[in-house]
């Protein structure tokens, strides 16, 4: 299971991480955000060495959903050598998630 | 090779895994999530799908499922990439494994349509919006505006009254396609501003939706605009397979298709009202099909 982290890891566990590192952007209200969470999951551990993987309550913590300028969720936000690399709004496809991730490898 | 694949875990999708495991065939649903509900898990409150008089979507997604479980039903989580004839039925082939099927139950429902107005697709996640429960909480004390007319405009307007300070709910006809009582909701509160006979010709703002043209000139000062137009169905896997009639898999209410062997059930299909309650009996009359076909 992808764990949640607080704004005050997100400089050591994400912008610091010599990896490409994947944040899912979520809120237990939000129903979409319920099934992408499974398949974020799912990748995390395919991928598990190669990239490592964080959500992100945006209910928790609306200082991070604000930073990144999260006005819709589920939000997935790449970051690699801390700059945010890509960004998908929506529901996609585990296939889809690897892809995504791949591409900062 | 097994009996029947049902494809998709939405309301169709269960239902019919129920009658299938009543049946029973020798059967599994492909679901692309494995969260069951499709469309529902954006629907805060349902109050017309009979025996529940007030549930969310997710949680009556979550009841739809356990009771297939229960059934017997054997779930499989993976995309289906690829639909084909062959000899005695159809191969479903996916991103991990492949099946083969003597029928097909085509259920993988629909999704938002767009507006296509300048604009919406630059500022998807920025201010523009599919989904209201979603999104809704990053609008507090914002004045946002729904487009559309149907049942789910009125419930996106209705829902966002509670959070934003003002919603315009834009409709380009005069008449809500809408049930009654929502629209009448809808012209009871405050907070909520209908504009009948009105479009919106594009979507402003740099970075974040700042503002609503409409085609009468006028600009609304909008940071939201949530788009509520209707469904375009997931018929990506079947345009060479079967018959489709303006986007929609061509079926009647036993679901069969031009396709023989092949059923559609659920929101995917020529209908006329796409509700859970419809969406349900599809999946029944789509079982009852397939023992008609591999039975006759």
């Amino acid at each position: 299971m992808v764990k949640d982290i607080k704004t005050n890891e997100f400089d050591s566990l994400v912008i610091n991480s010599s990896k490409p590192v994947l944040v899912d952007f979520w809120a237990s209200w939000c129903g979409p955000c319920k099934m992408l969470s499974p398949a974020v999951d799912a990748v995390s551990e395919q991928m598990s060495g190669q990239a490592d993987f964080y959500k992100v309550n945006v209910d928790e913590e609306p200082m991070l959903a604000q930073q990144f300028g999260i006005m819709s969720i589920p939000t997935l936000i790449l970051f690699k050598g801390g700059e945010v690399a890509n960004q998908s709004v929506g529901v996609i496809s585990e296939a889809d998630i690897k892809a995504f991730v791949e591409q900062a490898l | 090779m097994k009996d029947l694949v049902i494809a998709g875990s939405g309301p169709a999708g269960l239902s019919a895994a129920v009658y299938a495991s009543n049946a029973m065939l020798d059967f599994v649903v492909i679901e692309k999530f494995p969260m069951s509900g499709g469309q529902m898990l954006n629907t805060y409150d349902i109050n017309n799908y009979l025996g529940f008089e007030s549930i969310d979507g997710f949680s009556l997604g979550q009841t739809f499922r356990k009771h297939a479980e229960k059934q017997g039903a054997e779930f499989i989580n993976d995309e289906i990439v690829r639909l084909e004839k062959i000899d005695g039925g159809y191969r479903i082939v996916c991103n991990k494994a492949e099946f083969e099927a003597k029928a097909v139950i085509y259920a993988l429902g629909a999704n938002p349509r767009k507006l296509g107005v300048k604009g919406e697709k630059e500022l998807a996640g920025r201010g523009v919006s599919y989904c209201a429960t979603c999104d809704g909480n990053f609008f507090r004390g914002k004045k946002t505006a729904v487009i559309g007319g149907g049942d789910v405009a009125l419930e996106d307007a209705l829902y966002l009254a509670n959070i934003c300070e003002e919603v315009y709910l834009i409709h380009r006809r005069d008449e809500f396609r809408a049930a009654r009582y929502l629209v009448d909701k809808a012209e009871k509160n405050d907070k909520i501003k209908i504009l009948r006979s009105t479009q919106a010709e594009e979507i402003l703002g740099e970075n974040k939706v700042q503002g609503l043209k409409l085609t009468n000139g006028a600009d609304l000062d909008v940071d939201g605009v949530f788009i509520a137009v209707g469904v375009e169905a997931n018929t990506g896997l079947v345009t060479d397979l079967c018959e489709l009639e303006n986007g929609f898999v061509k079926a009647d209410e036993s679901g069969t298709t031009s396709a023989e062997g092949f059923f559609a059930a659920g929101d995917v299909r020529t209908k006329r009202l796409r509700q859970i309650s419809t969406a349900v009996s599809d999946g029944a009359n789509a079982v009852h099909s397939v023992e008609e076909f591999l039975y006759r």
